[in-house]
């Protein structure tokens, strides 16, 4: 079976993001770029079906900017098998992604669809889900555990009551919680393997798909601070205070 | 005039408090109407509940034997056809109405808008991105159903003592056979649940192992508060998932939060952010934390919890 890994490229999670002073944005210039930590572990799940003989192929699919190629080339590295690049110059949200993504699975027919569960840069958490609406298919959302067999996968998922089991019929998406897997480094043989791996490009225009993209963002704020704290001294300091507050 | 409809959730037959939430982030549009949906197998008893929040104008209960359990896959298409009429559907953003709602928004074939902190009015609403380190105001277009999740931090629990009319709704549409609920295994529930508690003590990594954390449990029972943890608590295995705090875990504002060998990753502060008093013990002075907490205590975790607990008497 073949499984279609979405792979988006964010801004990295150790970069503390910076509001513009007027408001129009946050400061990406210069900022260090990284595949959505999320998406990782989607590759990563991947790669372990396919070693596990139960994928024969993964294609890793990002909708980016021209320049997101060498992203795309990680992907391979990690070990991808082909790479699909939809090309836009502009952000995309999260419904225009979906139906992308859906244009993907009808040319590719992949069984399972594994992407994050949410983006570290717009959190939105939606991609997944508004495919598998799309595509008429199950949706097994922050798996911690994938267990595939025959034409099923069972498959654990980190709810806030605690981990819960459901089982769907393939073909299915699927999106990752953090405790799936820890995905691998890349190593430099890999790197350079990478560089004659396929990797196809389309221009999102081209695709047919109806902009989703409804949602004007009209203004970009730092967060509320909060007011500066104050240090005690030992616990019956701290006892003290927080009685003096009604905490206790 | 907006009409608003919210998605209860609901687990073993009772109200997650997050419906009461998506009620107040309601009443902040002036709507025409804030109905709330509740899908079950047995919904009589959670309607029952939904109608005395204050605010709710209908509770439409819809009773299928196929809802026994929240597949968004079954759910969605139920709530698409109750929706009709209303301009707005609104869902916690738990990780009950995270699955379901943009499942929802592809079938309307409208956009979501995801974690709204608060309503600037009908169709626009601030959000955060990045982990919090942006707030954006973002627009919905006027002529489409507004589908959005309800940062639940963001928002008191609407109070209650309301009596709104319930009523039975049946809806005909098919729900596939293709998503099947297994189990759910739940932590235990004795102590206070996570997401509604008025106190938090949380440990990290630095808590140093799951027999270690049991100091921590133990502090928090003493103070009558829920227990959280950092994702590095988590990964480690020192507790259970469904106890990480942060952004991609739980939101939360408790009253008082305490993080105990939690170094303040940015991760991590997302979600305490909302926090009432924030507490942090840590034997790093310089450790991120303390740029937010409102009192720091500096030293071993591992000599302040038995400290303190002499002190709380
Ligand atoms: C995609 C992504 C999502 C993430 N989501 C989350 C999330 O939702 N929630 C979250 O928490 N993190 C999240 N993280 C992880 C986050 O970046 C940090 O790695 C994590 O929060 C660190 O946990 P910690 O503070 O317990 O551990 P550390 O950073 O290792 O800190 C441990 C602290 O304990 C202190 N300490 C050690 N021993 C003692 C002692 N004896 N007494 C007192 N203090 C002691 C140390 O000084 C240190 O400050 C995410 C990361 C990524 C990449």
């Amino acid at each position: 079976m073949k499984i279609l890994v979405g792979y988006k490229r964010v801004v990295d999670y150790n970069v503390r993001i910076q509001v513009k002073p007027d408001g129009s944005g946050v400061v990406t210039e210069g900022v260090k770029l990284s595949a959505n930590p999320f998406d990782d572990i989607a590759l990563e799940e991947a790669l372990r079906l396919r070693e596990k003989g139960i994928a024969s192929e993964v294609v890793v699919a990002t909708i980016a900017p021209a320049d997101a190629q060498a992203h795309l080339r990680n992907g391979l590295a990690m070990g991808a098998n082909r790479a699909v690049h939809v090309v836009t110059s502009e952000a995309i949200q999260p419904l225009t992604a979906a139906r992308a993504l859906l244009k993907l699975v009808e040319k590719e027919q992949p069984q399972i669809v594994l992407l994050g569960k949410q983006a570290i840069d717009d959190d939105c958490n939606q991609t997944g889900q508004m495919l598998a609406a799309l595509w008429n298919r199950p949706q097994a959302t922050f798996a911690s555990k994938v267990e595939v067999s025959g034409n099923t996968a069972k498959v654990t998922r980190e709810v806030d009551a605690g981990l819960e089991t459901i089982e769907v019929d393939l073909p299915a998406v699927i999106t990752t919680d953090l405790r799936l897997n820890e995905p691998r480094f890349i190593k430099l043989p890999d790197i350079m393997k990478a560089k004659s791996k396929p990797l196809e490009t389309l221009q999102l225009a081209d695709l047919g798909v109806a902009s989703g993209d409804t949602l004007k963002t009209t203004n970009y704020a730092p967060p509320a601070k909060r007011s500066k704290g104050v240090m005690v001294k030992d616990a019956a300091e701290l006892v003290a205070a927080l009685k003096t507050k009604g905490l206790l | 005039m907006s009409k608003i409809l919210i998605i209860a959730e609901h687990l073993n037959g009772k109200l997650n408090p997050s419906t009461a939430r998506c009620v107040s982030c309601a009443q902040a549009i002036k709507a025409a109407a804030i109905d709330v949906l509740v899908l079950a197998d047995a919904p009589d008893a959670i309607a029952a509940e939904a109608a005395k929040i204050a605010g709710v104008s209908k509770v439409l209960a819809v009773a299928n034997p196929a809802s026994a359990h929240a597949l968004a896959a079954v759910y969605a298409p139920q709530v698409v056809a109750a929706a009709s009429g209303y301009s707005h559907v609104f869902a916690p953003s738990t990780t009950f109405g995270k699955d379901v709602a943009p499942r929802v928004a592809a079938l309307l074939g409208v956009a979501q808008v995801s974690d709204i902190m608060s309503v600037v009015d009908a169709h626009t609403f601030t959000r955060p991105i990045y982990a919090g380190n942006a707030i954006v105001t973002v627009q919905a277009p006027a002529d489409q159903t507004v589908v959005a999740t309800v940062r639940t931090a963001s928002w008191p629990a609407a109070a209650g003592g309301g009596s709104a009319p319930v009523e039975a709704l049946t809806l005909n549409v098919e729900v596939p056979s293709h998503t099947r609920f297994v189990e759910l295994a739940q932590g235990s529930s004795e102590r206070p649940d996570l997401q509604s508690a008025s106190k938090v003590v949380s440990g990290g990594r630095g808590v140093g192992s799951a027999e270690n954390f049991a100091i921590i449990f133990k502090l928090a029972d003493k103070i009558g508060a829920a227990v959280g943890a950092s994702r590095a608590a988590v990964d480690a295995g020192y507790v259970p998932s469904d106890l990480q705090v942060g952004q991609t875990g739980k939101i939360i504002a408790p009253e008082l939060y305490v993080a105990i060998g939690i170094s303040g990753a940015i991760q991590h502060l997302t979600g305490i952010k909302d926090a009432g008093t924030i507490v942090a013990i840590n034997k790093d002075a310089e450790a991120p934390i303390y740029e937010i907490a409102d009192i720091g205590l500096v030293g071993d975790l591992f000599k302040i919890i038995p400290e303190l607990e002499a002190a709380l008497g």
